[in-house]
């Protein structure tokens, strides 16, 4: 038993532990997620959060101690950021042409989440500091916690919210543009970007390299935007 | 694909050595992306013959594949932090039912108001009948 145990000790140690429960976890859930046909409420980073939640649960193990082990993962996230440049080069020429209701569409969207964020959140009597942490909460985790740092929120809520959007976002954009009959892939994308950055990007992929596209352009215009809009938001309406 | 591995950090770093050297509210990552653009339009631009000078793998496709396998996983890159929000779930509790409300009508204001403003200005510039490449 003691030999079992001093094992267990060894490998929860070890990032390969952790590493491999991520991979594993995830691929089931990519498989859950295929056999569902994509359906959007089987949302694969829902299902790898839940399954992997539920182990460091039964283990007891400790988030830092995962993390050892799931930081490999985590650190692709910038690599993978940088490469989205691949499918808007290759699809330069659909994009130049659709700059126009691009650059529309992100300045009403920026606004309209800020505005409803900060119209809702006093509606229910959310306290400030709170409101702070959630007015950049559609922009890429990041970027919103540095915009929640700088206006006095806090950055831990922050990234909750943001990571919480992104799922939400996820799961209710197809179900929305196709209660909407809207076809237009480029469209699809950029709303899932603006209003989900990267969660809402993965989303996007699944459905339609285009939309994928167009998701990453949105999360990368919105952070700079919301970057900008929030402190002045924040400003206006306190 | 370790060249490609190369490129892509390369980009990153570049990026993020822009990002806060100079400020700015972009994250180093998405600057990275506009060199990585910069460098396939490079590439590409038969006058200045750069795919004689690059490894093979940054010219024969290997870094569109190394691209691809990236962006189809990406869900799984938002796994550690996710799991991290599992376990701070108790900053919620205080104002759990009104975040909820917060989140998920700002969420859908956001998606409807962006996906209708992009359809309306598409129709006017694009003239009607066309709906995007779908």
């Amino acid at each position: 038993m003691s030999g079992d145990f001093s094992l267990w000790v060894y490998l929860a140690k070890t990032p390969l532990l952790w590493l491999t429960v991520t991979l594993t976890a995830y691929v089931l859930a990519d498989r859950i997620a295929a056999a569902t046909g994509r359906h959007p409420i089987a949302n694969p980073v829902l299902i790898t959060v839940t399954l992997v939640g539920g182990v460091l649960a039964l283990t007891g193990t400790a988030y830092p101690v995962y993390f050892e082990g799931a930081q490999f993962v985590h650190f692709l996230l910038g690599p993978a950021t940088v490469v989205l440049a691949m499918p808007l080069y290759e699809r330069r020429a659909t994009v130049k042409r659709a700059l126009v209701p691009m650059l529309t569409a992100l300045a009403a969207g920026a606004a309209t989440t800020l505005a409803v964020v900060i119209a809702l959140a006093r509606l229910l009597d959310i306290p400030q500091p709170v409101l702070v942490s959630l007015a950049p909460k559609s922009v890429t985790s990041g970027v919103a916690m540095g915009i929640a740092e700088a206006l006095g929120g806090d950055p831990t809520l922050t990234a909750i919210l943001v990571i919480l959007t992104g799922i939400i976002g996820a799961i209710l954009v197809t179900p929305m543009m196709n209660a909407l009959k809207i076809h237009d892939m480029r469209a699809r994308g950029f709303a899932a970007g603006l209003a989900a950055h990267g969660i809402g990007t993965a989303r996007a992929f699944q459905v339609s390299e285009v939309a994928g596209t167009f998701a990453g352009i949105a999360m990368g215009l919105n952070a700079f935007l919301t970057a900008i809009l929030a402190p002045l938001a924040l400003h206006l309406l306190f | 694909m370790i060249a490609s591995l190369a490129l892509i950090l390369l980009a990153q770093l570049v990026g993020e050595a822009i990002a806060r050297g100079a400020h700015v509210p972009i994250p180093g990552p998405v600057i990275g992306m506009g060199l990585m653009f910069g460098f396939l339009l490079l590439r590409d631009t038969p006058r200045f013959g750069l795919p004689r000078f690059l490894p093979k793998p940054l010219t024969d496709g290997t870094l569109e594949t190394t691209a691809r396998g990236l962006l189809m996983n990406l869900s799984l890159m938002f796994v550690p932090a996710g799991v991290g929000v599992v376990g701070r779930l108790d900053l919620l509790r205080a104002q759990g039912v009104k975040l909820a409300i917060v989140l998920v009508v700002s969420t859908a204001l956001s998606l409807l108001v962006t996906v209708l403003v992009f359809r309306a200005v598409a129709a006017r510039v694009e003239g009607p009948g066309r709906d995007g490449e779908s």
